[in-house]
């Protein structure tokens, strides 16, 4: 083993043995094969608890029940009471905190989502009651003739 | 003097082997461990899965407002996590397809790609929302080069932003195009589920946007799930199941049609 | 609201820049590997050829090459070092890179091959070292004597090539001989092993039909070598040539000696060129193989694809790639009397036609959707404006293209590998 013919391969195992203390600084110590294996689980385990960390924005109707409680109710006794208020008026994140106001959409934009009529025999979107947004009521809010909590016509 | 510089030399070098070797067995055995895999298993009594009922979807997008707001995916681009397809599929066997913005503002209107469709000759129409199907075999995991994606032990697939170097290996690998470059943090981007959400009992953010029921997420390893029960009761579609990716996101109505 | 979510629209979507869509496509669906991906596996290509034909000399004993192989060795190092920088280049996080080599997670193609790309790397570094540690002692004794700062850096560079090994006794260059063959030998596979996996990172790629084929890990190596000797002989005979010119124009006629007016040697040429067509129609065969059989049993997919090779990409393919860049080199070589010059255009060609299979299977393999109902164009960015199209535009490819000719010139000057002529040391 003394022939100079091994230097390289002396040269090879430093960079080898470098990269090797390298990785010992440089990776999480959490790094290594989780649940899943090492085909699809090998990862950085605190990771997963990043992830549980981050920030919930939609909240759902029970939350705004406690404030809003006059438009909760008329809401959940409407034709409407399937849809979220967050849905038309944003998440609430911290609402009232931040932010202070929910958005208030008036646009005929957010009601033809669902009201566009779609002519669709096999889906639900054809069930319900629609209409052609360029001939009713054209340029007007569709909040001005009808309660967007409460829209029902009787 | 002589004596002494070798002796001091010989002490510098016995010193840095000895780092060397005892930094060696530590880190070196992390990269293959099995062992260690092993122990870290425990039965998961978790498996999250995910239901689409197509014959209930309306097309209002308001899943992928709500997603994208959720999961701070700017709203304005059009990559998405989730989307809604629309397949309109004619008399004469044509078929149309669409997914405006990703359908993020809902379908408000009749013509598909900007082609005038005759209601008379629609045979059938529906909508298909997508999302991560969360495969037990994950192909965008076995190709991630560094190990920033992985499936938890419940079978979310998660990304690290911290370890992604952004290859757009997985991006390649996904059949389904559920992946993409976060605009801001530059690295792969996907579909968690809503990991925040349902890990503190709650929905994710597109099946609680859902007026309809069209979406539903649910535990499979819990039998008297309501997801479970119909997966298991009713007759369920997956998306191409040829590439044996065994998706974990089901449809009730799928159509040969859908891509 | 969200803050971020206001200013969505100024926001980059990598790949928006660059890709057109053409119906049904999926909305994250865009042409993400780009020019730069098609740069790197070319690249890799050369590598691999070069290195082969420099092994041809060194464990084959094809001693036409003789003169070839220590020019194709110094190269291919060269290429070598720039192989994966268009990868780096096309990074969203560059700056992670080095995870690959730290964190590698197996199971990925790309991960492997950064193991077997830096074995590699070690077995053409020791090569060379074993190639030229006679000549690094020499500079190391010869400089002692000479004066200035300039001399005293490059003794000491020498000195540290020499890895302390300055034993130039007839024994020991015998054994240096002996590992050059040994590891000439087993660079080969290791060669074709790298390639091959340039070929695998895309063949396994289940989800892209275009891509998907036990067959591409063998195209790719064909390919490569096809492109690496092409490569080494335009090299071989562009310097000759200059050469040849330099002293034309420098010397008086009587001066000049026979093999100085030689320039390029046609018996090297045409060794050479013996080796580029038995690899060209390894190469063809095993495409068109693939095509034929892709066409014979008609899966799902191949609608789409025919779609892609017979009509959008129809040019690309079959005028560029094989009839420019396969057929007429093919024809150029075999025609009788071969001259420099028309070696010289068939290997231009031929390097143009490997380019442009790289291109049309990287870009081509994204040029339909996943859905099977739409397309997507791309139009590579000509003149940058960020960035991103700086490093995923013309001008990238072409700074990568031209970086192994830069780093060559600058081997060159610390381990000569260029004076054929004079009689080697
Ligand atoms: C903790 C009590 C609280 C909860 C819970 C709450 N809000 Fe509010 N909300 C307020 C207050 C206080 C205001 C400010 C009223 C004002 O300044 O006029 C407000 C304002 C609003 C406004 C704007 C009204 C306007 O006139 O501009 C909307 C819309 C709104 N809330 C919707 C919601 C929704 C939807 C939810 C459920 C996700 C919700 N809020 C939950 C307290 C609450
Ligand atoms: C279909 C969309 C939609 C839904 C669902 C909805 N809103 Fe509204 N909301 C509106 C619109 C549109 C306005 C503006 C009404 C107007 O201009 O008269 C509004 C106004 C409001 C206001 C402030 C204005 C006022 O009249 O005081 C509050 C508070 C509010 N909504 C709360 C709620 C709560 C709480 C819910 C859930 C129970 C809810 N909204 C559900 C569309 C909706
Ligand atoms: C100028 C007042 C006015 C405006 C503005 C208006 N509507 Fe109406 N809408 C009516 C009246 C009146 C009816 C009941 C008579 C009818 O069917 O036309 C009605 C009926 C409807 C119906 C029930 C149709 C059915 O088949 O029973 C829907 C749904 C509806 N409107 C949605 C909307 C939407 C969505 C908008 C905004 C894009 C809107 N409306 C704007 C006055 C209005
Ligand atoms: C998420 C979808 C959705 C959105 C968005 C939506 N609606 Fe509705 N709307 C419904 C459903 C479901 C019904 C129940 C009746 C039906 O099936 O047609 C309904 C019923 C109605 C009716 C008819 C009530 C009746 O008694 O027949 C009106 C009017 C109406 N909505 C107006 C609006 C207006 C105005 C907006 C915008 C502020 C709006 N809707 C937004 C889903 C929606």
């Amino acid at each position: 083993m003394k022939s100079h013919v091994w230097r390289p391969l002396w040269v090879l195992l430093g960079v080898i043995a470098l990269a090797l203390v390298a990785r010992h600084f440089v990776v999480p110590s959490d790094f290594g094969v989780g649940e899943r294996g090492f085909m699809y689980g090998f990862h950085r385990k605190s990771n997963e608890d990043d992830w549980k960390a981050f920030k919930v924005k939609y909240l759902t109707k029970e939350y705004c029940k406690e404030c809003h409680e006059d438009k909760y109710e008329s809401n959940m006794a409407s034709k409407h009471n399937l849809i979220e208020c967050e849905n038309c008026h944003g998440p609430a994140i911290d609402h009232p905190d931040n932010p202070a106001k929910l958005v208030i959409d008036k646009s005929r934009a957010l009601c033809i989502r669902c009201h566009a009529k779609l002519p669709y025999p096999t889906s639900h979107r054809g069930e319900i009651k629609g209409i052609n947004p360029d001939e009713h009521n054209p340029g007007e809010e569709c909040s001005m003739c009808h309660d967007p909590h409460k829209p029902d016509m009787e | 003097m002589t004596n002494m510089k070798l002796t001091r030399r010989d002490f510098i070098m016995t010193a840095v082997k000895g780092a060397a070797v005892a930094a060696l067995p530590l880190s070196a055995f992390k990269i293959l461990s099995p062992s260690e895999a092993k122990a870290a298993i425990k039965e998961a009594n978790v498996r999250w899965g995910f239901l689409v009922d197509t014959h209930k979807c309306v097309g209002c997008g308001f899943c992928v407002k709500a997603c994208k707001n959720e999961n701070e995916v700017p709203y304005d681009v059009p990559v998405t996590r989730t989307w809604v397809e629309r397949y309109v599929v004619l008399k004469d066997g044509k078929t149309l397809i669409d997914t405006p913005h990703g359908g993020r503002e809902g379908f408000t209107e009749q013509k598909v790609q900007e082609k005038d469709v005759d209601p008379k000759n629609i045979a059938k129409a529906f909508f298909v929302p997508k999302l991560c199907n969360q495969c037990e075999n994950p192909p965008c995991v076995q190709v991630c080069p560094v190990g920033a994606t992985y499936q938890t032990g419940n079978g979310v697939v998660l990304v690290d932003r911290t370890w992604c170097i952004g290859c757009g290996y997985c991006i390649m690998a996904c059949p389904y195009g559920a992946r993409f470059f976060h605009p801001i943090h530059k690295v792969a981007e996907k579909c968690t589920f809503c990991y925040h959400r349902i890990t503190k009992g709650m929905k994710t953010a597109c099946v609680d946007a859902c007026p309809f029921g069209a979406r539903k997420i649910g535990n499979l390893k819990d039998p008297n799930d309501p997801v479970t029960k119909i997966v298991m009761t009713e007759r369920i579609g997956i998306l191409k199941d040829a590439f044996g990716t065994k998706p974990q996101v089901f449809y009730l109505g799928l159509d040969d049609n859908v891509r | 609201m969200i803050p971020e979510a206001a200013h969505g629209a100024e926001l980059a979507i990598h790949g928006a820049e660059w890709t057109i869509k053409e119906l049904f496509t999926y909305p994250n669906e865009y042409i993400y590997w780009t020019i730069q991906i098609v740069m790197y596996p070319y690249l890799t290509g050369l590598v691999a050829g070069a290195f082969v034909l420099s092994s041809l000399y060194h464990v084959f004993g094809q001693h036409e090459l003789k003169n070839i192989a220590k020019f194709a060795l110094v190269f291919s190092f060269a290429l070598l070092i720039v192989a994966p920088m268009p990868l780096l280049f096309h990074l969203q996080q560059p700056q992670r890179n080095f995870e690959v080599m730290l964190t590698p997670h197996f199971t990925s193609a790309i991960a492997a091959f950064g193991m077997v790309y830096s074995f590699y790397m070690a077995i053409v570094a020791s090569e060379i070292w074993f190639v030229y540690r006679k000549f690094f002692v020499e500079q190391t004794i010869a400089l002692k004597t000479k004066e200035g700062i300039g001399n005293t850096l490059l003794r000491y560079l020498y000195n540290i090539l020499t890895l302390g090994a300055y034993d130039v006794s007839e024994e020991a260059l015998h054994k240096d001989e002996r590992a050059v063959k040994l590891l000439a030998g087993l660079g080969i596979p290791v060669a074709c092993f790298l390639h091959g996996y340039a070929g695998f990172i895309f063949g396994s790629v289940k989800a892209n039909a275009l891509w998907m084929t036990p067959l591409m890990p063998v195209i790719f190596i064909m390919s490569a070598i096809v492109s690496g000797i092409a490569l080494c002989m335009l090299t071989d005979i562009v310097i000759m040539e200059w050469k040849k010119f330099r002293v034309k124009t420098s010397k008086k006629p009587w001066e000049m000696t026979a093999e100085e007016i030689g320039g390029a040697e046609i018996h090297i040429i045409k060794k050479t060129s013996t080796y580029l067509l038995g690899f060209l129609i390894a190469a063809i065969t095993l495409e068109l193989i693939d095509l034929i059989f892709r066409g014979y049993t008609a899966m799902k997919s191949w609608d789409i694809l025919r779609t892609v090779i017979y009509e959008k990409d129809f040019n690309k393919i079959f005028i560029m790639q094989y009839g420019m860049g396969n057929v007429v080199p093919f024809i150029l070589l075999l025609l009788p009397g071969l001259t420099v010059r028309r070696a010289a255009v068939a290997a231009v060609l031929v390097l143009f036609g490997v380019f442009m299979m790289r291109w049309n299977v990287v870009i081509g393999g994204q040029a339909f959707s996943l859905t099977f109902a739409g397309f997507m164009h791309y139009h590579l960015p000509i003149i940058p404006h960020n960035a991103e199209t700086f490093k995923e535009g013309l001008f990238g490819a072409l700074f990568m293209g031209v970086l192994p000719f830069v780093l060559f010139w600058i081997f060159n000057k610390i381990v000569p590998c260029l004076k054929f002529k004079q009689g080697e040391e």
